[in-house]
């Protein structure tokens, strides 16, 4: 955390740090392009409190895979010895370092008399995996989800135009995600003709990212086995979440808003 | 003998941390701190579900006191006493409201964007 930007920084509380797309990571080999000037020691801890701080896998899109891969190549080039136990010691030789490890010295602890870390084996462990039973080694990232797109609307409201898609790519009812961001929100807002959610007062799409974020870890997520391939029902008045992967199921907090501040008409409180 | 305290060890609870991350229905009482927003760049915190023994009154004044900021003991009809800040004050207020031993950070949900 110590090591990262200013929006991080000033961000002590996890669950309302300012989402910002291209810190977000999936798996931990993977590594921004802005950390390569950096030292290298700094990145396991990077990747580690990045993974501690959200629980959630399903990314918000716009990070392409291949270009991190690539990123990632030129960083294992200047450092090889490094960067979280992904480490291909002929990656420069191989240019993608994919292929690398049918080399004679495939690990980064081969030659050496040091015991594995957790994070290499982990890594090795994973690459076979990937090789192998690529549907296993957790690239299982169908549901990626696309930003926010947010609009302003006068000075007052604000527009959430790919609301829609987004409630349809988590399968929940616009009804039940509009409360929650409401709720969340302490505003008021409502669908319009277009079926863009329009609100009440001002917001940036990371604050909508945030909320969203965190809907999906409440009512999408399975706790399980984290696929978003769930469920949500209402059984006699209680909300349940089951799992279509693994068949868990869980109940789930009802959309409350709680107390709502009457603001507006130069009166703050009473 | 050594067998005996093999036992100790039993006192550990392997189900603790599923209970922690539980956030089903209700079954902790939660203070519910939020934000809203006001005109403009304003906003107001507000803290919802604290312990009806303590003091509001009390408690708003070391807020205040601490965050220099005003506020009021709002009273609603559903929810009890509510505290009223202004601005965006909900870390600090967690951060004062686990700090003073009020309410368990478990016990905290900061609501808002
Ligand atoms: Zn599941």
């Amino acid at each position: 955390m110590a090591d990262d930007n200013v929006d991080d920084v000033k961000e002590e509380v996890p669950e309302i740090a300012p989402f910002d797309p291209t810190k977000k990571k999936k798996k931990k080999k993977v590594v921004i392009q802005e950390t390569e000037d950096d030292s290298v020691d700094k990145v396991p801890e990077k990747t580690e409190s990045l993974s501690a701080s959200d629980g959630l896998e399903i990314p918000f899109a716009g990070l392409k895979k291949k270009k991190k891969k690539q990123v990632e190549t030129s960083f294992l080039n200047e450092e090889s010895a490094e960067a979280g136990g992904e480490v291909d010691d002929h990656a420069d030789e191989d240019g993608e370092g994919e292929e690398a490890g049918q080399q004679q010295q495939r690990y980064p602890w081969d030659g050496t008399e040091r015991d594995y870390t957790y994070e290499e084996l982990l890594g090795r462990v994973f690459n076979i995996l990937r090789e192998n039973n690529p549907e296993l080694a957790g690239d299982r990232r169908r549901t990626v989800m696309r930003p926010p797109q947010v609009l302003r609307e006068g000075t007052k409201k604000t527009v959430f135009a790919n609301f829609m898609d987004l409630c349809k790519s988590m399968h929940r009812q616009a009804d039940h995600v509009m409360a929650f961001l409401l709720a969340e929100m302490g505003t008021s807002g409502s669908l319009d003709g277009q079926q863009r959610l329009v609100v009440k007062g001002r917001f940036a799409p990371k604050n909508f990212e945030g909320i969203l974020r965190r809907y999906i870890n409440e009512y999408v997520i399975c706790l399980g086995c984290k696929s978003p391939d769930t469920i949500l029902s209402k059984e006699n008045r209680l909300f349940f979440l089951r799992c279509e992967k693994c068949g868990s199921g869980r109940s789930v907090a009802p959309i409350k808003a709680g107390f709502v501040a009457r603001v507006g008409r130069r009166n703050t409180g009473t | 003998m050594s067998e005996l305290d093999i036992q100790i060890p039993t006192t550990y609870d392997p189900f603790a941390d599923g209970n922690a991350e539980d956030s089903g229905a209700g079954s902790k009482e939660y203070v519910h701190i939020r934000i809203q927003q006001r005109n403009g760049r304003k906003s107001l915190t507000t803290v919802q579900g604290l312990k009806k023994e303590f003091s509001y009154s009390k408690i708003l004044k070391d807020l205040k006191k601490e965050f220099c900021c005003n506020g009021t003991v709002v009273q609603d009809p559903e929810l009890g006493q509510v505290i009223q800040l202004q601005g965006d004050q909900r870390k600090n207020v967690s951060a004062f409201l686990t700090q003073a031993g009020i309410v368990k950070k478990d016990n905290i949900k900061i609501h808002g964007f």
